[in-house]
């Protein structure tokens, strides 16, 4: 006691001197980490939205085919890849959406701790971390080799790819749900089956939707999948089922390395149209999470 | 009677088995759905080796082991050498990790223990952004804007340089934009965003009583954060860097655009360089026959790479996240 009383000088309140100074560092470096991430991504939205708002018009949306190289970019438009994104995407969720939300209730109402979850639920951990290029030349390998190329190819690949994002964000959302609600339904004499549909699908439903269009919008903005399924023509392929088919990507990337001003004008066109596709989902995504989350992290 | 009395796994099994056998054709139906759905992710796994194993067995064949160590390329010259491509995918990925590790544990670290909780979500928001920028508009960004504008920089640290050891052979004058280093600062710009999210994920699971104990002792905010923050999540940011380095190797678009498409292997990281995604995306669609196996079978050794590094930082994640539950 005596001791603390002899040193009523010492302030407790702030380290001073030389370790309050690497502390001040340490924060201005992590702002600084900051500052460098944000750097980048706002001179790419910079350089998309002023290079690509000037191409984009109704007719550059919808119009088509696609003009050839050498033609600026005030002649055709755009529309048979905005067609194809639209009509690949879709039959890609329609697809893997279903079945990873079904993988999901697998894992966590049926196969709870037992090992075949636990090996199911790390290999989707797994194969999320498989490059998308791999899924394209997969699809190529099993399918465009023996069918052709077409929409359908793409979705495969596209599917492929969201399909354990999506088994991960459902089972994220499914362990949120309060066993009481499972149990209440059971004591009623409901078969687990309708207990899942009616009772536990419902109350995750907007994180799990929430959760797919994230997916969706990943998957939308993909190239190395597409380029070994659909060809990328220039003409437009309303049909997805069949035939070589085009998208927004897929032309980015010929349009690219391009040396002509006009196809390089049409990629920038339609990357503003790809970010803003997937800007669009990402929103609808927030929207879902903050209006329909009924159990939030 | 017996059951009430043993309370041993078998004798619980007995009623319950009974239940199940009872269990309507819907419900049981509903199941093996699920059970399916839930086995197709292991399916695809499978398939996708097999496929492509089979797709570049002719290159394997004519190749051998050979070929996987062998620097030619020379498609017209029906000569296949896969060691440029893993030499450059290894050092993309290297300088990715190098430049967005950092970054990515000061954001993070930013987020949990600097900025307050309003501040916070915004500042994630932009990060998620980063993420939503597909990576083919990165591409066309690096190799028509970036590249061009980051020669001049390349062009002024190799004057500096020049002469230097170690420093010189590395950064030695551009021939032009596109090269192992823009490549590879384009990757780091797009695995910033998961690294920092898993990394944000680790730190937020220190428990709050270790961070104020730490305060309780006077330390101060970054005297906590390595006393306290530090060996909590270092094994699970380990397995973020990891799961960074994965994206990175299989980062196939962005890299194609500006790496600047030349199979060498050379200590200069301003050269133009190739790597796996890279020469797989470029020259698909001109290949055939031996060519495009040979294209697979850089595919397969791309799969089997991610893969591991992948089975690797999995496991690394899994291992810390128990040991804090277990604390």
């Amino acid at each position: 006691m005596a001791v603390i009383t002899q040193e009523p000088k010492v302030d407790l309140r702030e380290p001073a001197g030389w370790r309050r100074t690497k502390d001040r560092v340490a924060t201005v470096l992590m702002v600084l980490a900051f500052v460098v991430v944000i750097v980048p991504l706002g001179f790419v939205l910079y350089t998309v939205i002023a290079k690509g708002a000037s191409v984009i018009s109704w007719s550059f949306l919808t119009s088509g085919p696609i003009p050839p190289n050498v033609l600026p970019a005030s002649v055709g438009g755009m529309g048979p890849a905005v067609l194809g994104t639209i009509e690949i995407t879709a039959l890609a969720t329609v697809l893997a959406v279903p079945l990873g939300v079904l993988g999901a209730i697998y894992l966590r109402e049926y196969g709870g701790k037992g090992p075949l979850a636990r090996l199911i639920g790390f290999m989707a951990d797994v194969m999320t971390g498989v490059p998308s290029i791999i899924m394209g030349l997969f699809i190529f390998s099993i399918w465009v080799l023996h069918f052709g190329y077409s929409g359908l190819a793409g979705a495969f690949a596209l599917g492929c790819l969201m399909l354990p994002v999506v088994i991960r964000s459902s089972d994220e959302m499914l362990k949120l749900v309060p066993d009481s609600l499972r149990e209440g339904s059971y004591a009623l004499g409901a078969t687990k089956a309708r207990v899942t549909v009616t009772v536990v699908l419902p109350a995750a439903i907007g994180g799990i939707v929430s959760g797919a269009l994230l997916a969706v919008a990943r998957a939308a903005g993909e190239t190395a999948p597409l380029i070994f399924t659909i060809l990328t023509v220039t003409a437009a392929n309303p049909n997805v089922f069949s035939g070589a088919n085009t998208a927004l990507p897929a032309q980015i990337f010929v349009n690219a390395s391009q040396p002509y001003v006009g196809a390089q004008a049409r990629a920038w066109g339609a990357a503003l149209t790809l970010i803003a596709i997937a800007f669009i989902l990402m929103i609808a995504a927030r929207v879902v999470t903050a209006r329909f989350t009924r159990y939030p992290r | 009677v017996s059951s009430a009395t043993q309370a041993g796994p078998a004798a619980a099994a007995g009623p319950a088995s009974t239940l199940s056998q009872r269990r309507p054709l819907g419900d049981r139906t509903f199941q093996a759905v699920a059970l399916g759905s839930g086995l197709l992710v292991l399916v695809i796994l499978v398939l996708i080796a097999v496929s492509t194993s089979q797709q570049a067995s002719s290159w394997f064949a004519t190749e051998g082991v050979k070929g996987i160590f062998s620097t030619t390329w020379n498609p017209a010259a029906n000569q296949f050498g896969a060691l440029a491509f893993i030499f450059g995918t290894g050092v993309t990925a290297v300088i990715a990790v190098v430049i967005a590790v950092p970054i990515s544990v000061g954001v993070a670290l930013l987020l949990t223990e600097v900025v307050p909780y309003r501040l916070a979500r915004p500042i994630v928001y932009v990060i998620d952004l980063l993420a939503v920028v597909p990576s083919v508009v990165w591409g066309l960004w690096g190799i028509l804007v970036f590249a061009p504008w980051v020669q001049g920089v390349y062009n002024g640290i190799a004057s500096a340089v020049k002469g230097v050891p170690v420093l010189g052979p590395l950064f030695g004058p551009p021939a032009s934009g596109a090269s192992f280093f823009t490549a590879g600062l384009i990757l780091a710009f797009m695995i910033t965003p998961i690294v920092t999210s898993l990394s944000r994920e680790v730190i937020a699971t220190v428990p709050t009583i270790e961070r104020e104990g730490a305060y309780a002792l006077g330390a101060t905010r970054l005297e906590m954060i390595r006393g306290a923050v530090w060996p909590h999540s270092q094994g699970g940011i380990v397995g973020a860097v990891l799961l960074g380095l994965g994206r990175a190797m299989g980062e196939t678009i962005a890299a194609a655009l500006v790496i600047g498409a030349s199979p060498t292997i050379t200590s200069h990281l301003f050269a133009p360089g190739y790597n796996m995604p890279a020469v797989i995306a470029n020259e698909f669609g001109e290949a055939s026959g031996l060519y495009r196996s040979a294209l697979m079978g850089l595919g397969v050794l791309l799969f089997v790479f991610t893969i591991i590094v992948n089975l690797i930082a999995r496991a690394i994640v899994e291992r810390s996240a128990r040991r804090m539950r277990g604390a």
